[in-house]
């Protein structure tokens, strides 16, 4: 039975109205932009990491609740990983989002409140921006992040 | 609507108007999405089409499919028949003087990127001035802003005031003896508004600027003259008119065709043709290179039968009551901004909810049945100038009806219940 609420579930809800870790991070030594031009989503990424862990993670910019609170639960659940951690939950939500294998629900958490989004081929985008951004951070790539 | 008078003359008005009638002429209408009845307001992003139009498609691939202009066997001279039949309404539908004003092109993009590749591009030297607006779609900016960049010509913008509307007074301080084109919309695309392109024309015309309309939202609305408008060109495309897709049209004066350089070289555009040079053919022809979307005028011409027999005037009066009705429903919701307020305007309803991003409001409506399109209208001008990414826009066509405004509201309010 179709429910909308299994998209904006409610932990999707909250973070949108009240987003975690949002606001410019002083003297982050990465920051990132991403942006999706067909819906107008922006997002810029502050990271302080010494190579190892990732210490400390803001965002701010505006879009819609999907991608919102997306970063916000990114962020909160990046706090403290090393960048191999990292690596493994972004491949990990992007099989989360974009196929119907099965996903490791320990190591998602909160994130995998979006499950949902993979019903909505529109809406992948959204959740996904600011992980392809984070994943660019990582890789040391300094271009701003497109989605299409 | 307290007046009894106003109500009377909505009964008589929507008696006149049989909506269940002309729902029945449109069987997409019938769909369900997510199991609700969908309601399509989505209308200025493209329009349903009749079984009238679906059928002469399907007649035309089944019985008449064939080149035009070349064969002499029956298929290809039935074929040509039908399409330069379409052409002859669609120059009586815009009241041309001549089919050869008429010419077939992808859409409305396509008719401006020909105008603006082809009378621009031969016309124009650095130091010109095109004027355009802050209210156009992208299709009505882009191809400038290409000619700008290879003629040298300085492209400029008519402001608009917070209703909307174009700002007339800086429209005439714009204008001078170095104008050369003045291109506008009939109608905004993304908030709805008239603008009133007749003033604009004589004005223009006043200082030697030629006028373009991207007429792209005003054919399903509105009847246009374009002899009494007194255009030079004017662009519009066959799908958002109930017709097919990768159809459209451009109306031009005769002369200003004539003196026109071709826009693209192929069959079907010349005269002759040898290894030196070519001639080219005569108007129409000359600007219609290669194997037309036959099928696509055809249907064109199916659809301006349509319409025509609708009656467009009874229509317009229809949408116009249909939008007052939404506009009322709309500023009953709390935390409803529209966007776009003009005191002439038509069918387009654009919003925000506070709180609520546009493409959370259109899936979640769309759970609801409820098609709209979100986003930036391909219009980012407009929504820089109000300060928005993105809006919420429900565009209405004859076959909506006040319940499926009503559904809208509804779908709004199951919208903030979700994120309150």
């Amino acid at each position: 039975m179709f429910d909308i609420k299994d998209l904006y579930q409610e932990v999707i809800v909250d973070h949108n109205r009240s987003p975690r870790n949002f606001g410019k991070l002083e003297n982050a030594d990465t920051t990132l932009e991403g942006f999706n031009p067909l819906c107008g989503d922006k997002l810029t990424l502050y990271l302080k990491t010494d190579g190892v862990t990732i210490n400390d993670i803001a965002f701010d910019g505006s879009g819609c609740a999907i991608s919102v609170a997306s970063a916000s639960l990114m962020t909160d659940a990046m706090k403290g990983k090393s960048l191999e951690e990292a690596e493994t939950l972004f491949n990990e939500f992007h099989n989360l989002v974009t196929t119907d294998n099965d996903y490791n629900e320990e190591l998602l958490g909160k994130l995998a409140a979006l499950a949902g989004v993979k019903d909505y081929p529109a809406r992948v985008k959204c959740a996904s921006l600011c992980w392809h951004t984070l994943h660019s951070a990582l890789q040391g790539d300094n271009t701003p992040v497109k989605t299409e | 609507m307290n007046n009894p008078n106003t109500v009377t003359t909505l009964i008589n008005k929507t008696a006149e108007f049989d909506v269940a009638k002309i729902r029945a002429d449109f069987p997409i209408l019938n769909e369900k999405i997510h199991g609700k009845p969908l309601v399509y307001l989505d209308n200025a992003a493209t329009a349903q089409k009749p079984s009238h139009v679906i059928e002469v498609l399907n007649d035309y691939y089944r019985e008449t499919n064939s080149n035009i202009h070349r064969g002499v066997h029956t298929l290809s001279e039935k074929a040509t028949a039908q399409y330069e039949s379409a052409r002859n309404k669609v120059k009586d539908f815009v009241n041309a003087e001549s089919t050869k004003e008429i010419i077939f092109v992808r859409g409305t993009t396509d008719a401006i990127n020909l105008v603006a590749q082809s009378f621009g591009r031969d016309t124009l030297k650095a130091g010109d001035e095109i004027i355009i607006t802050e209210l156009e779609h992208h299709s009505n900016i882009v191809p400038w802003q290409i000619l700008s960049d290879q003629t040298g010509a300085t492209l400029r913008y008519v402001p608009i005031n917070d209703a909307g509307e174009l700002i007339l007074e800086e429209f005439e301080k714009l204008l001078n003896n170095k104008t050369r084109i003045v291109a506008v919309g009939h109608i905004s695309n993304a908030l709805g508004t008239i603008n009133p392109i007749k003033t604009i024309i004589d004005k223009a015309h006043a200082v030697g600027a030629k006028v373009l309309v991207d007429g792209a939202q005003a054919v399903p609305h509105t009847r246009v003259d374009v002899k009494a408008l007194d255009c030079d060109f004017y662009a519009f495309s066959g799908h958002k008119l109930f017709g097919p897709t990768g159809i459209g049209v451009l109306y031009g004066k005769e002369a200003l065709l004539d003196a026109m350089p071709p826009y693209q070289g192929g069959g079907d555009m010349i005269q002759m043709v040898t290894m030196e040079k070519s001639t080219y053919n005569v108007l129409p022809y000359k600007f219609e290179a290669g194997t037309p979307h036959i099928a696509g005028v055809i249907g064109l011409g199916a659809a301006i039968d349509y319409v025509n027999e609708l009656g467009l005037e009874a229509a317009a009066q229809y949408e116009i009551e249909l939008l007052d009705y939404a506009n009322e429903q709309a500023t009953q919701v709390a935390g409803l901004n529209l966007v776009g307020t003009a005191k002439n305007k038509t069918s387009i309803l654009s919003f925000t909810l506070d709180g609520i991003h546009p493409h959370d409001i259109g899936t979640i409506l769309d759970g609801e049945g409820v098609a709209i399109r979100a986003g930036h209208h391909c219009a980012m001008p407009v929504m820089e100038r109000f300060n928005v990414p993105a809006t919420a826009r429900a565009s209405f066509a004859f076959y909506n009806t006040r319940q499926e405004v009503d559904a809208l509201i509804q779908a709004i309010d199951k919208c903030q219940k979700v994120f309150n």
